[in-house]
């Protein structure tokens, strides 16, 4: 099995060498190299996959180098490959693969490919670290570096203010997460004296029921540790009170937010949590944390995606909401459910990004939705693509036969949650099932249903008026951006060199808040083009996933004997859980096929049959829906409670503290000494240098000669 | 070594050189001076292949009388090899960053580092206390000099400022060290690292000791000498201060306070923690709000060196391991980072990070190293900070949750503060001609980032190389102070192997041990 070392190990060379070899090496060897290699580690990838479907793969361990060594703490470098890991395995590079070619289309022409490339590879060889991780060091070491990879991405075009500040937010905030983790990890190695996983979840069951002292009090062991690292998970996953940064995180290029705040990245706590989860099984607490979290981002992050415009944050929004199904998957102990949801999910939201990224393209980048319409038959292959995979979010399926992707995991996980006695939980998933299918076919509605409402974009006019008469063709994405800049932030610009607090903020919205329906119709003489094969193949891939991965897979990951021979313990499969899974009510089975029609019904209604529901509702609901357009007002929360504070107390310590306190009454501290200081360094530049080494050697002799004496 | 006295010749091959500089023309001595510098950088590489690791515990051990119970007595362990290997290694890179750099009074300058090298190779080997202490405190002599004569504008208060910490310390430690040699009736090192000296005399000899260390360290609240210092510097001055020097007084902590005192250490244990977990938190503010590059990195340093100092009054290996690694990474980090500062300063000559932005777009070579370096400061797995980082704080978790967790916060005000300072420096777009005009890292410049580079990769990857040659002397103090050793306050209890009561969870019957093989 050393197939392990390939897959991880070659995105990293073809990072180093289109990354060290920049443009020195050349667009095209650059891409060929990188994109290669990731083709190379997705074929590797499938079949360890397929192994353990087939049910004749087992786990192993393939050493790679010593770590680190300290007394009894021991680490070593290590691949670590189980029916876990396959599944990530192939959502990893099968998802980078795709993404890789998709952007040798999206980013054309940008001069700065090399660089993307070998971040995009370098963001794959972390994640591989991270989910072939023997122990809790590498797994951070991996959560690390898709940390780097992903700041990196998200301030790629870095002439961008914005995205400046949004890679610093997702660093920042991650590492909010990562202090929990570190914290998870110590406290780990205190109690089990190792930080192997497999040790760790060996010795978990014997654990549970002890107490431990943490800060001021005393709690249950293990509910003290499963709560430090779930904080973790709780950053890298962007749920509730964490997930500020994944929003803004849109700033990078599209193919970054399909493969890493969609796909990959983010989901990487769902995977933490399954991957301990014989040790969150020893803590009840711990669970009922995580499927509260869980289910509160859920719905949270659902009701902030109905108002959004622009096209790209709605999708995130919605990818914080699918992350939040994850945990309370988890949360009630259905771990199959929870990776059978991050699996399907990779397919079909990685599509709707890349075909969100086409739509992007297509229109000249503008991104706002209230400037699309009618792009049906302008784009169709782009079309169909994203509607398969809203059908495969939306969950749509008929009971008894089958369906997307969606239908198989969202509705498990609804019904899994139901069965395992939450049904809190479960109801909360089904009306974010609803607001799921209300957000998502509106997006499908303003994009590509209605009459064209280009002609008053800026962009589009910016492409039209074009004074070098290239339309579509514009002069790379740096410059353009740059441009793009001057309209959106004009404002924040003035301040950008003074105070960071104004730019963390957050992507503000924009201040008009016309309804799509007020804005004026016309296509502007703008034809969008369809976008070039290397993107679509990609979106045509995916499709497959997002129509198939349910169906097909549903028996190995989450049925009660299939998958208890599938995952082989890799998590802590409840197999009686997931046979009264299917005894719930019929009701709760149908329900969230009942809403997604709902959802269908109403935005159907409010953006096809009469548009100008949206405009009254807002009006009607005006408190309600500034909230919600608003993000629920928690950057502001945290810009007033962290950020400026943060720099207010450092200045005041910086002046109040180090310069009038310390300096005044140290050494600026009696004018005696200054005197005595200024006099001698004025006389001579350095005398009293010379003073002090005259002092120091008297005194050491005299007390040379003392102890000899003595 | 079959009785070469190594040790000897890498203080005097430096110690020669300085002299000749001297008499020489600026040319000839900046020649001089890094040859001898590669000399004895090639001496550290045979010291360390040498280094029989696991074996005694002082080796290459050099002892000549001189006068009474005074000697030459030299030797060095693990930790002390490291530091010499540290500071062998940063030295040729100075002397490098001085190149063109520095103009003025040539010779002296290079004589000033050829003996500032002597006397910090000096104060890790000397196994003498009084040779320790020359050693220790004349090292400050070359320091204040190339502050004060090659430094900015501000050069004279910088190192009057240097010099009142640095003095208060001394004399309290030199009184200390008086009273241990005449008491225990010797100035070996080794053999006062096995004396027991009563415990409430142990406490105010600690309290001597510390004062001195706590200076050099520097600790909350004496630290305000180091940004001014690290401002007036020339950058090579800046690296070898923060290279080395700082290093200083985490070496004293580890020679003599802990072996020598470990029941004061254990009692004043608090006393560390609560000045370190309000160094990191206090001085990573500071450096949030600097406008200023080289006092950004300067606050950044006082953090980590706070992380030092709960490593180390951790009494256990990995704390004091994971000090070890921090005082390793940081002296690589630290310098790179000045040099990075000094690379844009000797082309726009400013400090002032508003003046800069958009490097990334006329000097994408070096976006890449300081961007290697920031991370490597930030503690990104992978570089030699983190492997130091979190053995330090998993140290210090296992004495004091709180302490673990107040200091741990500095990942993420570490972060805050130094990827601001990498956006406004590098990132962005460039907003004046003068920026415009700037070039790429010269070869020069990059033979002397790409080494650290390297390092820094290499202790990240495989740290094993300098765990291995200290471990033998954890062990050995371990065995020293493991009586003092303070009760942590996790306490965990056994466990029962009983969930405990599950509310909501009809479905477990069988908990997830069945999972867990």
């Amino acid at each position: 099995m050393h197939s392990i070392l390939f897959i991880v190990f070659l995105p990293l060379v073809a990072a180093a060498i289109a990354g060290l070899g920049n443009r020195s090496l050349g667009v095209v060897p650059a891409k060929v190299i990188t994109t290669g290699a990731l083709f190379v580690s997705c074929l590797l990838s499938w079949p360890i996959f397929i192994g353990y479907l087939s049910g004749s793969a087992e786990a192993t361990v393939t050493p790679v180098l010593h770590f680190i060594t300290s007394g009894t703490f021991d680490v070593s470098w290590a691949l670590r490959v189980d029916a876990l890991t396959a599944v990530m395995l192939v959502v990893i590079t099968s998802v980078s693969a795709l993404v890789h070619l998709y952007s040798w289309g999206y980013m054309a022409e940008d001069p700065d490919q090399p660089r993307f490339f070998a971040y995009l590879c370098l963001f794959t060889f972390a994640m591989l670290m991270l989910v072939t991780a023997d122990n809790l060091i590498q797994m951070f070491f991996g959560w690390e570096g898709v940390g780097l990879a992903s700041y990196l991405l998200i301030g790629f075009w870095f002439r961008k203010p914005s995205a400046n500040a949004a890679a610093i937010k997702a660093f920042v905030v991650n590492r909010v997460g990562d202090l929990g983790f570190m914290l998870g990890i110590f406290g780990t190695y205190l109690v089990f004296n190792t930080v192997s996983i497999p040790a760790i979840l060996a010795a978990a069951p014997s654990m549970a029921g002890s107490t431990i002292g943490f800060l001021w009090f005393r709690a249950d062991t293990m509910t003290v540790l499963c709560l430090l690292l779930f904080v973790g998970a709780m950053g890298k996953s962007a749920q509730l009170g964490l997930h500020t940064w994944l929003p803004d995180a849109m700033e990078g290029p599209t193919p970054v937010s399909a493969l890493i705040h969609a796909a990959t990245m983010v989901t990487a706590g769902v995977f933490m949590v399954c991957r301990l989860s014989p040790m969150f099984e020893t803590s009840p607490t711990a669970l009922g944390f995580v499927t509260f979290i869980g289910a509160a981002t859920c719905l949270f992050a659902a009701t902030i995606g109905t108002t959004q415009t622009d096209i790209k944050r709605v999708i995130a929004y919605s990818t914080c909401s699918q992350l939040g199904y994850m945990f309370f998957a988890a949360g009630v102990g259905a771990y199959g459910a929870a990776m059978f949801h991050l699996f399907t999910h990779a397919f079909f939201k990685a599509l709707l990004f890349l075909g969100a990224g086409s739509v992007i393209h297509a229109m000249h980048h503008e991104q706002d939705m209230r400037y699309y319409g009618g792009l049906r038959k302008e784009i169709p292959v782009t079309f169909w693509a994203m509607l398969l995979g809203t059908l495969a979010i939306t969950g749509v399926g008929i009971y008894g036969i089958g369906g997307f992707a969606g239908y198989h995991s969202k509705d498990a996980i609804i019904e899994v949650s139901w069965a395992a006695g939450s049904p809190v939980a479960s109801m909360v998933g089904v009306f974010a099932a609803l607001l799921t299918s209300f957000y998502s076919w509106r997006l499908m509605f303003l994009t590509f249903w209605g009459k064209p409402r280009w002609a008053a974009s800026k962009h589009i006019q910016h492409a039209i008026h074009d004074a070098h008469g290239h339309g579509h063709d514009h002069a790379g994405d740096q410059a353009h951006a740059a441009d793009h800049e001057v309209h959106e932030h004009g404002k924040q610009a003035e301040h950008h060199h003074g105070d960071v607090a104004h730019e963390d903020a957050g992507h503000t919205p924009r201040v008009e808040t016309r309804g799509f329906n007020e804005i004026p119709v016309g296509t502007g003489g703008y034809h969008p083009h369809e976008s070039p094969l290397p993107m679509l193949i990609p979106l045509i891939v995916l499709s497959i996933g997002a129509v198939a991965a349910g169906f097909t897979f549903h028996g190995w990951f989450i049925e009660p004997d299939a998958g208890e021979r599938f995952w082989k313990g890799a998590i802590a499969f409840n197999e009686h859980l997931m046979h009264s899974m299917h005894e719930v009510p019929l009701l709760v089975k149908l329900s969230a096929t009942i809403v997604m029609l709902t959802g269908l019904l109403i935005a159907w209604a409010s953006y096809i049959r009469s548009p100008s529901t949206p405009a009254k509702a807002a009006d009607t609901f005006q408190p309600i829906y500034r909230f919600l357009l608003n993000k629920w007002y928690i950057d502001e929360l945290y810009n007033f409670l962290f950020v400026r504070p943060a720099f207010a107390i450092g200045r005041l310590l910086w002046h109040k503290g180090d310069e009038g306190t310390i300096d005044r009454f140290g050494p600026n501290g009696s004018a005696w000494l200054v005197q005595v200081g200024s006099r001698v360094a004025g006389r001579v530049q350095t005398g009293y240098v010379y003073t002090y080494a005259f002092v120091m050697l008297i005194g050491l002799t005299a007390a040379v000669t003392w102890a000899i004496a003595g | 070594m079959n009785g070469f006295p190594i040790l000897s010749v890498m203080l005097a091959v430096p110690a020669i050189a300085a002299v000749a500089c001297l008499f020489l023309s600026a040319q000839t001595a900046r020649t001089t001076a890094l040859a001898a510098t590669l000399v004895n950088l090639a001496l550290g590489v045979v010291l360390w292949l040498n280094f029989d690791v696991g074996g005694a515990q002082w080796q290459f051990v050099e002892n000549a009388p001189l006068f009474g119970r005074f000697g030459w007595a030299l030797g060095i362990d693990g930790y002390a090899l490291l530091l010499i290997a540290l500071s062998v290694f940063l030295m040729p890179i100075c002397i490098g960053a001085s190149w063109h750099a520095i103009e003025k009074r040539v010779p002296e300058y290079m004589s000033a580092f050829l003996f500032t090298e002597v006397l910090m190779i000096g104060t890790f080997a000397a196994q003498d206390i009084f040779l320790f202490y020359i050693f220790f405190e004349a090292g400050l002599i070359p320091m204040f000099l190339i502050i004060g004569i090659w430094g900015g504008a501000n050069r004279i208060y910088a190192s009057y400022k240097f010099f009142l910490y640095t003095l208060l310390g001394s004399l309290l430690m030199f009184i200390a060290m008086l009273y241990m040699s005449i008491t225990a009736n010797t100035t070996s090192i080794p053999v006062l690292m096995a004396y027991d000296f009563p415990a409430h005399v142990q406490t105010w000899l600690w309290l001597a000791f510390f004062a001195s260390f706590a200076v050099k360290m520097p600790m909350w609240p004496v630290h305000t000498w180091l940004p001014d210092a690290h401002v007036q510097a020339p950058t090579a001055g800046s690296v070898i201060l923060a290279g080395v020097l700082l290093k200083l007084g985490g070496y004293g902590f580890l020679r003599f306070s802990l072996p020598m005192f470990p029941e004061a250490s254990a009692q004043l244990t608090p006393l560390i923690f609560g000045l370190s977990a309000v160094a990191v938190i206090y001085t990573s503010l500071v450096a949030l709000v600097q406008a200023d590059m080289k006092k950004l990195i300067a606050y950044s340093s006082v953090a980590h060196m706070a992380i030092v100092t709960i490593g180390l009054f951790a009494f256990n290996a990995q704390g004091i391991e994971g000090a070890m690694m921090v005082m390793l990474g940081h002296g690589l980090v630290s310098g790179a980072l000045f040099l990075c500062v000094g690379v844009i300063y000797d082309r726009l000559h400013t400090r002032e990070i508003a003046r800069y932005g958009g490097l990334a777009i006329n000097m994408p070579r070096y976006a890449i190293f300081f961007l290697l370096f920031t991370m490597a400061s930030i503690g990104l797995p992978g570089t030699s900070n983190f492997v130091g980082e979190i053995l330090s704080l998993m140290g210090a978790y296992q004495v004091s949750t709180w302490t673990a967790l107040l200091c741990t916060t500095g990942i993420i005000l570490g972060a805050a503060y130094m990827l601001y300072l990498y956006r406004r420096v590098v990132f962005g777009e460039i907003k004046s001609d003068e920026v415009r005009a700037m070039s790429d890292l010269s070869g020069r410049e990059l033979w002397l980032l790409a080494p650290i580079a390297a390092v820094v990769l290499w202790m990240g990857v495989y740290p094993e190389s300098f765990l291995a040659p200290m471990r033998k002397d954890t062990q050995v103090l371990l065995a020293r102070i493991n009586r003092a050793q303070p009760a942590g306050d996790s306490k965990p209890t056994r466990g029962t192997g009983i969930i405990p009561s599950a509310h909501a969870e009809p479905a477990h019957d069988n908990p997830a041990s069945g999972e867990a093989h």
